[in-house]
């Protein structure tokens, strides 16, 4: 009897086929993502408030800044010009305050609930940017509408609209990894508002989401071009607007996303087990 | 050896402050096993440790035979953990949050339902399973919480500080799923707790740490027949502590318990 009762509970550490981990994986990765969308639903408010800031910018600085003919944004006019940055603006921003969530998580003890299951971190991490995808998409519904309303240019072919679901899932993504780094460093909500300030307005501002990189200084130019913001807002404009696409140019744009939100997700998946210490 | 946890000279060391000392101890299959010192005393960075949260600067310890060191996700499989903290997400509904660990468990789909069910039935909330957790009291959290720690069956359930902050009443409920679960699937339960008459009630033996190190081990009979005819736990606690006890209890720690005592009242 004794030694079954020890087989029982000394089972052997069984050997995990890749389809089993595989399955594992992604099994976890939903989790973490559905019970987000889940919170989501249950308080919808969240998602109705950030589109305030976006109709400012569309309706009023768009307004006004388009009558000011100075600004060359090539054939379209500045209000089709501003959509797609403003887009990208407004993921930026659900994107970034993730790790204000995550501070959160970490002083009620829900981290710890993770990081003490089977789950593994990466699997965690990315079930995270999977719900920072679904808040920066619901972000693109909205514009898109505000878009129509405006008589904006907007393109609704379905390749089109499938390369903005695809571009603004991986700014969510890398952009929530990037705050979640900053998480990790900082531990403190205080800290985090603090920085968080500090580094999404030159994100933004540092970026052709309002005005053309052409207008910018050599040195203003230089730093756009290592922002990933710049990258998001180049692939959303051949997207959503009506304008031609250059296949190199996106092919740039999704590879330099790419290659950001690995190395993101990489170091983010180093970091996140400091939350439970 | 039949011991669930092995643990062998394990140490945590934090820039000059060594939390945990080189803590050495087994507890078997069943038992209810209590973990007392006061604040600052290493409990915490020991369940850290075991359950894999921490990594050790030195030692080893080894859950349901298997290494904390080099198989921690096979040790994840084979525990549950009740934070100190209130780990039960507010914006979810029990059941949500049962779901949710039964998907990090990988129990398999055509069981969740039942097991989740199951569960809830046993802590007593199958009439607010739809209800969201913000709305729970802390004693209904704690008990949501035993049962996502203990869902996936496992054979160590970790509970840090269960019942601080609860009314006596909703200590006692605690402590009896605790017990029945105990009964029921034959897991080990490491306790930590501050409540001396809970631990003497219901722990098979108890451990006292102190400074990081393990002072006294045994049955509670043994500890207090050890100081006198008459001692309480509580004296053994204060013969261990006394002239120390005042320097214990760093700001974060004594904060984090006032708020989770403040969230559950």
């Amino acid at each position: 009897m004794k030694s079954n009762a020890r087989a029982e509970i000394f089972e052997d550490v069984p050997e995990r086929s890749i389809k089993t981990s595989l399955v594992e994986f992604v099994t976890h990765a939903f989790a973490v993502a559905n019970a987000e969308f889940v919170k989501l639903k249950h308080d919808p408010l969240e998602l109705l408030m950030r589109a305030v800031q976006p109709i400012l910018w569309l309706v009023i600085f768009g307004n006004v800044m388009g009558r000011i003919r100075g600004m060359n944004v090539g054939t379209i006019n500045y209000q089709d010009f501003l959509a797609p940055g403003i887009l990208a603006q407004s993921v930026l921003f659900a994107a970034i305050f993730y790790g204000i969530s995550a501070i959160w998580e970490r002083d009620l003890g829900i981290v710890h609930r993770y990081l003490v299951s089977p789950a593994s971190r990466t699997a965690i991490l990315l079930g995270k940017q999977v719900s920072a995808s679904i808040r920066g998409l619901s972000q693109a519904a909205i514009i898109y509408v505000i878009a129509l309303v405006m008589g904006l240019g907007i393109s609704f072919h379905p390749l089109k609209i499938a390369g903005v679901v695809m571009l603004i899932s991986l700014g969510s993504g890398l952009f929530a990894n990037l705050s979640l780094i900053i998480a990790c460093i900082v531990k403190t909500r205080e800290r985090f508002m603090g920085i968080g300030q500090v580094i999404t307005m030159p994100i933004f501002f540092v970026s052709n989401a309002i005005y053309p990189l052409d207008l910018m200084p050599g040195w203003i130019r230089g730093l756009a071009g290592a922002n990933p913001l710049t990258y998001e807002v180049d692939g959303l404009r051949m997207l959503m607007l009506r304008t031609t696409v250059s296949p190199a140019g996106l092919a740039r744009d999704f590879s330099v996303l790419f290659v950001i939100s690995v190395v993101l997700l990489a170091i983010a998946t180093r970091l996140y087990p400091r939350m439970a210490a | 050896m039949d011991a669930v946890i092995r643990i062998d000279a394990l140490t945590k060391r934090f820039a000059k402050l060594t939390a945990v000392d080189g803590v050495s101890l087994s507890v078997d299959r069943g038992e209810i096993f209590g973990l007392i010192g006061p604040n600052g005393a290493g409990k915490t960075t020991l369940i850290k440790m075991l359950t894999t949260l921490v990594p050790a600067t030195s030692g080893e310890a080894w859950i349901a035979g298997c290494s904390i060191r080099s198989q921690s996700s096979e040790v994840r499989r084979r525990i549950g953990y009740v934070p100190q903290m209130l780990s039960a997400d507010g914006a979810l509904t029990a059941y949500e949050n049962l779901l949710l660990s039964a998907r990090l468990y990988a129990i398999p789909r055509h069981d969740r339902d039942s097991r989740i069910r199951d569960a809830l039935l046993m802590v007593g909330l199958q009439h607010d399973a739809d209800t969201l957790v913000q709305r729970y009291s802390g004693g209904m959290i704690r008990r949501l919480e035993i049962a996502q720690g203990m869902m996936h069956r496992p054979a160590v359930l970790f509970l840090d500080e269960p019942t601080v902050g609860l009314d006596p009443t909703a200590r006692r409920t605690v402590w009896n799923n605790v017990l029945e679960l105990r009964d029921s699937l034959r897991s080990t339960m490491f306790v930590t707790t501050h409540y001396m008459a809970e631990a003497e009630e219901l722990c098979d033996r108890i451990a006292f740490i102190h400074r990081g190190r393990i002072q006294q081990i045994g049955t509670p009979e043994e500890l207090m027949s050890a100081l006198g005819p008459d001692a309480t736990l509580d004296d053994v606690f204060i013969n261990l502590n006394e002239t120390e006890i005042e320097s214990e209890g760093n700001y974060r720690e004594v904060q984090r318990t006032r708020r989770n005592i403040r969230r559950r009242t």
